[in-house]
Parts: C-alpha cells; sequence; structure tokens
C-alpha cells in the first residue's frame, strides 16, 4: 500500500540518493587525492579540488534535508538511531566536520607547502573516514541489530547495546562498500572531468580498479551477510524477492554497462551508468528493509508522525525541490568542469 | 608574580536529597584553591555532560551562523558600490569578504549538521515528542540552507562566470536565504519556550497537533527579530572593530575606510535597535514564563512594584539577591508598563522547577550591559559620521570601536544562556522535562570532551586563519 508515508519515506532516499551521488563522489575526491601519485599526482589533487570546490557545499546539504525528513516524518526511527548508534554517528560527524572546515583551511589558508599538505592530509582521511562510518550505520540498520536492541533495559550491557549492533562484520562490509562505491563514482566523474588525455587516463584506470574492488566489496558484503544476518539474506530469497532480483539484475546490468563504457573510453555514458549502478544498490537496501524503517521491529507506518505533519511536510518538500533543482541544475551547469579548462582559485 | 596556572577540579557531594557540584580553580603558586562555581546540579553526570555538550555546540554554531547572515549582506553592498561607482577599493573588499564569508560559512555549515544530528544522539526523547510538531521550520531551513550553499557556490566561484548581475543576485539571495535559516530554527526554539499547537491526551502525548500553529507560538515573533539584530550588531561592529584596528595601525585608508563604512552601515543601526527588541523580549517573557523572569532579574519573592536590580549575586540558599544596586519599582514598569505591576517571584514555584538562577542573572546583566555599549558606541559613531562625515576622522570612536569589537558575540553567547539556561528544568516549557530528553546511554561525558577539543581546536585554527587574511591587507 502506497499511502503518505511511503511517499515521503521515497522522497527521503531520493535525498539519499543524491547526497550518495553527489556528497558521495565529494568524499570520493578526497579518497582519491590521499590516493594521488604518478608523474601527474599534483594534476590530479588540483583537479579534484576544483571539481569539489564549487559544489560540495551544496552537496552537503542533502544529507541535512534527509536528517530533517527523517526526524519529522519518522520521529521515532530517529529517536531509536540516534540513541543506539550515537558512537558510530559521532564519529562520522567527527569525519564531517574536519572533512569539511580542512577543505577550506586548504583553499584559503596559508600558500606554504607545509600547510598545504598537512589539510590535505585532514581532508583526505577524513573523507576515508566518513563514507566508511555511513556504511557501517546503513548495515547496521539493515541487519536488524539496531532495532533488536533495547536502550535504558537494566539488563543489557553497555556493549551489547552501543556498540555490538555496528561493530559487527555485515555494517563493516557494509562501509567497505560504500567506500568503494564513492571511490568508484569520484573516479568515473573526474575521468570526465578532466582536461587532459593522461589525467583522465589516471582516473579511468582508477575507475575500472574501484569497480573491480566494489565488486569484491559487494560479494563479499553478501557472503557475510549469509554468514551473519539471516535477515538480510532471507529477504535476498523471499517477501518481495522478485522487485529485489529485478533491482540486483539492473544494477549487474549497469555494471557490465559502467565497466563497457569506462573500458572503451565513452566517459559521459560511463557517468550515466556509474550513477544508475551506485543508485541501484541504494534502492537495492531500500526494497531489502521495506516495509520497516529500523527492522526489525519499528516500521515506517509505526515509526510515521500524524497525517497533518506529514502532508505538510510533503507541500514543504514539493515547494522546496520547485525551487531546488532548479537552482542545483544553474549551480552543476556554471560549473560543469568539462566545458572550460580549470582555472585558478578566486583570489583577491 | 606566582604563576597563574590554575587547574580545575570538580567535587560532587551526595547529600541525601540532591547532588551538588562545585568547581575549584586551584593555584599552586599561591597554595590555596579558590571557588569558582557551585550549582545544585551534579556536574559529572550524564545529563550534565548532555547538556554542556548541546550548549558548546550551539554556542560554537550561533557565532558562525550569526556571521553567516551578516557577512553576505556586507559582501553585497560592497560589490554593489563597486559596480555603482567603479571604485576599486570596492572590488577588492567584496573579495576579501567573500573569502573570509567561505571559511566561516563552512565551518557554519558543518557545525550546524552536527547539531542537527545532535537532536537526536543526546535528545531522542525531545525529538520522539517534538519532530513531528516542530519538523516544518526544520526542513523550510533545510531548503533555505540549502539555497544559501548552491549561491555562496556560485558567488565564491563565479566571478568571471556569470554575469555581473546574476553575481550580485547570487549574493542577495545568499544573504536573504541565511536570514530566513536564523528566522526558521528560532522558530523552534521559541515553540520550546512557550509551546503552542497541540493537546495533550491522558498518557501525555501530544494529540491534534498543528505545526503551522507551532511556528508562530507567542515568542517566536521577538524571538527572530532580537536573533536577526544581534546577527547584524554583533557582525558588523565586530568587522567594524577589525576595520577600526587596521586604519588606527596605519593600514591602507582607503580600503579600511570603505570596509569600516558598510560594517557599520549594517552593524550600527541594528545595535541601536536592539535594545528596543530586547524590551518587546522581556514583556513577553514577563507574560509567558514569568519563572525565567524572576531568574533573569534574581527576584526570589512575588511582589507588587518590583525593584530593577542591576549587579547582585542571587544566593540560592537563602533565596535572596544580595549587592545589588536595586531601582525602586524598575523591573515592575520595564516588564509590565506599570510601576504597581505584581511580578512573580521564584518561590512561587517548587525549587526544582527553578532555573539556576546565579547563572541566568549573571548572564542576563552581561547581555544587556554589552548591548548598551554597543548602542551607545554605534550612536557616537554615527553622531561623528553626521558632523564630520568621516567616522575614521576621529581617533577616539575608532579605539572604542576596538574596544567593543567582541562584545556582540559575549552578549550572543549570554542570550543563549538567558534563553536556555533559563528555560531549565524544561526543555520544553511545562511540557517535558530535560531529564526526560536525555539519551539512555552512559558515558556521555566522552563525547562532550572530544566535541569540546575538536571545537576549541576547530576556532583556534579559523581565528588564525581569519587573522592572516585581515593581516594581508596591510
Amino acid at each position: 500500500m502506497i499511502g503518505l508515508p511511503e511517499i515521503i519515506a521515497g522522497i527521503m532516499v531520493m535525498g539519499l540518493n543524491a547526497y550518495v551521488l553527489t556528497g558521495g563522489a565529494d568524499f570520493g575526491g578526497g579518497m582519491w587525492d590521499l590516493l594521488a601519485r604518478g608523474p601527474r599526482r599534483d594534476a590530479q589533487r588540483t583537479l579534484i579540488a576544483h571539481a569539489i570546490g564549487p559544489i560540495w557545499e551544496a552537496n552537503h546539504v542533502w544529507l541535512i534535508l534527509v536528517v530533517v525528513i527523517l526526524f519529522t516524518a519518522f520521529p521515532a526511527a530517529f529517536a531509536t538511531l540516534g540513541t543506539v548508534l550515537h558512537i558510530p554517528l559521532s564519529l562520522m560527524l567527527t569525519g564531517i566536520v574536519l572533512r569539511g572546515s580542512s577543505f577550506v583551511f586548504r583553499s584559503y589558508g596559508a600558500r606554504d607547502d607545509l600547510s598545504q599538505r598537512r589539510w590535505g592530509r585532514v581532508f583526505a582521511i577524513a573523507s576515508l573516514l566518513t563514507p566508511l562510518l555511513l556504511g557501517v550505520i546503513v548495515g547496521a540498520i539493515a541487519s536488524g541489530a539496531v532495532g533488536a536492541v533495547s536502550p535504558g533495559a537494566e539488563s543489557s550491557s553497555f556493549v551489547a547495546v552501543y556498540v555490538a549492533p555496528w561493530l559487527s562484520p555485515f555494517p563493516l562490509a557494509m562501509g567497505v562498500l560504500a567506500l568503494t562505491m564513492f571511490a568508484f563514482l569520484a573516479a568515473v566523474y573526474l575521468a570526465v572531468a578532466a582536461g587532459d588525455e593522461p589525467l583522465r587516463d589516471d582516473f579511468r584506470r582508477r575507475a575500472l580498479g574501484a569497480a573491480l574492488t566494489m565488486f569484491i566489496a559487494a560479494f563479499g558484503g553478501l557472503v557475510v551477510a549469509e554468514l551473519h544476518v539471516p535477515h538480510v539474506s532471507w529477504r535476498m530469497t523471499h517477501g518481495i524477492a522478485l522487485v529485489l532480483q529485478a533491482a540486483i539484475a539492473l544494477a549487474a546490468l549497469s555494471a557490465i554497462w559502467s565497466l563497457w563504457t569506462l573500458w572503451t573510453r565513452r566517459y559521459a555514458a560511463a557517468r550515466v551508468a556509474a550513477a544508475t549502478q551506485v543508485s541501484l544498490i541504494v534502492w537495492g537496501w531500500v526494497i531489502v528493509q521495506y516495509p520497516f524503517v529500523v527492522p526489525p521491529t519499528l516500521t515506517l507506518r509505526d515509526a510515521a508522525a500524524p497525517s497533518v505533519t506529514l502532508r505538510l511536510l510533503l507541500y514543504g518538500l514539493v515547494g522546496g525541490g520547485v525551487i531546488l533543482l532548479p537552482a542545483l541544475a544553474y549551480l552543476f551547469r556554471t560549473f560543469a568542469a568539462t566545458e572550460r579548462r580549470v582555472d585558478r582559485m578566486p583570489e583577491p | 608574580m606566582g604563576r597563574l596556572t590554575a587547574e580545575i577540579s570538580f567535587q560532587r557531594s551526595d547529600s541525601d536529597s540532591e547532588t551538588s557540584c562545585t568547581g575549584y580553580a586551584f593555584l599552586p603558586s599561591a597554595g590555596y584553591r579558590v571557588l569558582v562555581f557551585t550549582t545544585a546540579v551534579d556536574c559529572v553526570n550524564d545529563l550534565f555532560a548532555a547538556r554542556l555538550q548541546m550548549a558548546i555546540s550551539l554556542g560554537f554554531h550561533i557565532i558562525f551562523a550569526e556571521i553567516g547572515i551578516a557577512m553576505p549582506l556586507m559582501m553585497v553592498i560592497a560589490e554593489w558600490r563597486w559596480r555603482r561607482t567603479g571604485d576599486a577599493a570596492f572590488l577588492q573588499l567584496a573579495k576579501r569578504w567573500a573569502n573570509g564569508t567561505a571559511v566561516l560559512f563552512a565551518v557554519g555549515a558543518v557545525s550546524g549538521t552536527v547539531l542537527s544530528f545532535e537532536l537526536g544522539l543526546l535528545w531522542p526523547g525531545f525529538m520522539r515528542l517534538a519532530g513531528p510538531l516542530i519538523g516544518m521550520p526544520f526542513s523550510l531551513e533545510g531548503f533555505a540552507f540549502f539555497l544559501e550553499a548552491i549561491f555562496l557556490g556560485v558567488y565564491l566561484y563565479g566571478w568571471d562566470r556569470v554575469r555581473p548581475k546574476v553575481h550580485l543576485a547570487a549574493g542577495i539571495i545568499v544573504a536573504a536565504s541565511g536570514a530566513a535559516s536564523a528566522v526558521f530554527v528560532v522558530m523552534v526554539n521559541a515553540w520550546m519556550n512557550t509551546p503552542t499547537g497541540y493537546s495533550l491526551d491522558s498518557g501525555g502525548h501530544l494529540v491534534d497537533i498543528d505545526p503551522i500553529a507551532a511556528m508562530q507560538s507567542p515568542a517566536a515573533f521577538q524571538q527572530a527579530l532580537h536573533m536577526l539584530l544581534a546577527a547584524y550588531a554583533a557582525t558588523g561592529l565586530a568587522v567594524a572593530g577589525v576595520h577600526a584596528f587596521m586604519l588606527l595601525r596605519g593600514a591602507s585608508p582607503v580600503f579600511h575606510r570603505r570596509a569600516l563604512a558598510i560594517a557599520l552601515a549594517v552593524g550600527g543601526p541594528a545595535a541601536v535597535l536592539q535594545p528596543i527588541s530586547g524590551d518587546i523580549s522581556a514583556r513577553v517573557v514577563a507574560l509567558t514564563q514569568p519563572v525565567k523572569l524572576a531568574a533573569l532579574e534574581a527576584q526570589w519573592k512575588t511582589e507588587r512594584g518590583a525593584p530593577i536590580r542591576i549587579g547582585g549575586w542571587p544566593d540560592a540558599a537563602r533565596e535572596q539577591t544580595r549587592w545589588a544596586l536595586e531601582i525602586p519599582y524598575g523591573l515592575s514598569l520595564l516588564a509590565f508598563h506599570d510601576p504597581g505591576a505584581v511580578v512573580k517571584g521564584l518561590q512561587s514555584v517548587e525549587a526544582s522547577d527553578r532555573p539556576p538562577v546565579a547563572v541566568v542573572h549573571l548572564a542576563f546583566q552581561a547581555m544587556v550591559g554589552l548591548g548598551t555599549t554597543m548602542a551607545l558606541v554605534a550612536l557616537w559613531a554615527g553622531w561623528v559620521a553626521w558632523r564630520r562625515r568621516d567616522v575614521a576622522a576621529s581617533r577616539r570612536v575608532l579605539r572604542a570601536l576596538v574596544v567593543i569589537a567582541p562584545f556582540g558575540f559575549i552578549a550572543t553567547e549570554a542570550g543563549w544562556i538567558v534563553t536556555e539556561v533559563g528555560r531549565q528544568p524544561w526543555v520544553v516549557q511545562g511540557l517535558m522535562r530535560t531529564s526526560d530528553a536525555v539519551t539512555p546511554m552512559p558515558g556521555l561525558i566522552v563525547p562532550m570532551v572530544i566535541f569540546t577539543l575538536l571545537y576549541v581546536g576547530l576556532g583556534a585554527i579559523v581565528v588564525a586563519l581569519i587573522a592572516s587574511l585581515v593581516r594581508e591587507t596591510r
């Protein structure tokens, strides 16, 4: 049944999807900054900084929008997640703070090598830490461990409630998957954005490597799920299996498509293929969980706010979207890096 | 002179009924310790740690939020002046201010992200109860913030990519959405002070909720006004102070004179209007939150024709305020515009329903004192500007501007202490206690210390970075 809670949840997942495709790629850019090497190391770093510079603030807001929708429309889910996942969420926030601030400190701070390198290092490490934790958090929710514990109960230990749900094989596998996904997206986008052929080829090779790593991580995740998370693997084969299998099949197809386009150097198509593939993984997770928002106990409907709130929120989201989407399109069009050679940072 | 290294130690004492907490500063050289504060709450418990973490996160973010509201306005004015006059100093100024804005906005954005998560990390009980009712302004704020981030990107990186009019418009959108964000967020805080838009069922759940009515709670208008004026006054006068300092040092006079003029034009009127807005605020507090008013004025007894107290130390044990300068009928007159009005005292409620009076009273005094000084200096600068056509002509005004540069931010912090600590022990006035909202997770002192260290480090780096950006303008 599709009602208001499902529609709002759908918009929330679209927001998350947008965050993964844009903000996720910004994190991936930070990882490639950390892994920059070879004769064009500095050129790689410059390309990354220029690709991220004008858009990362806006990309980052998707996450805030997701959180705001979550606590407005599904307050019970937000309260549970905030309580049980306090530690990984706090760590992720530390990563977000360090990533954002080190990026501007590097762009606007002292131009000498030492401080540039220092902030570059903080930026890159935070770009690695944050997606890992984001994946861990999603994995912990999907595994059903978050919904299974009861915080505040006298009988349960601190570790059992606040650590075990996320510090376990499946969430960690999802963390690694998130890392590889974001690195893959970023490499494909950067290949599109690169100004000259050798640089473009650097990122093409990185994209192919990341794609391979992503397959290994995804396959590893499935194996871990089979071993440790009966809930997830059960869903994989039963329930709404048809929809899910369709999503998986599509993801596999788009994976082949993105590999093929990368191999044949059709970068614009590769970008679409990569985004499709990653989006299907996000939606696959959502289908696995449906109708739960925090499986195995809290459904979308149980967690939903009164319908008056949902209705107003929907109006707000539609109204906001009408203003927001053209503005975003304008931003991306203005700074589409392929159109122009990369020029210098704004300077007085 | 002995060394001034001080160690702060916390001591908790558990008596039968309550836990108190006392802070001492230990001066090794002098060999004795000095009592710094004592509170009626246990300072090492989880609730206190959560409150401290929220206070530090908010206190950190609010500075950057204020700058994010006012700085884009100043930068747009500078660009507009450049486009109108062709004076290169204005262009240089717009670009300089934009660089500063970029750094400060980024720190504001990430610290704001932390806050939105902390609502659930620290106060899940509050969000479970109030999320559906107060989520609406937060969502609107989300969109305002989105626009701000998008057009700040266009502004910062678009100097030679977009048409002049578009560039200027992008800056105007940044400034306007910054102000709108502030209004939406303050609406939530106002609801916590004067909750409306619901009824309670027998189980204590909110029913018949009306999110639109919740956005228009009685405190909403005056709190939003007070916050916006605070942002323009604090940022404008702080920036004016920086440029006044550079002028006193003899740095490039044309550039800094232009900067000073714009900063004063933004900060000065706001600083002059702020006491009026403060008066409106206090009157709404008097009507809707009598206990908060009593705490901020250190009024223990319910009294007809209550005096206003300047300074003084509220003694919670004896339930009286000592060493205050009392102006007869002052409080009744100010709060109700009637010298004979009855002012409710703290004693009208149980001790467990009172906020920590000393903190609130002192913070209130600090806010009023600093705000008044800012208004007077702004008037003086305006007078000089009018009579001598140039503020920089008076070195005494320049010096005064340097002295008051940090006042606005300190007053803002004090104001938040007044509104937040003054509402305790409630997270939502009369509806939910802070102790019922806090997360059940133990060990909250650990994230509190981590985020505090993170913010202290970030704050130091930002100050150093901004100082280096300013030094480049010599």
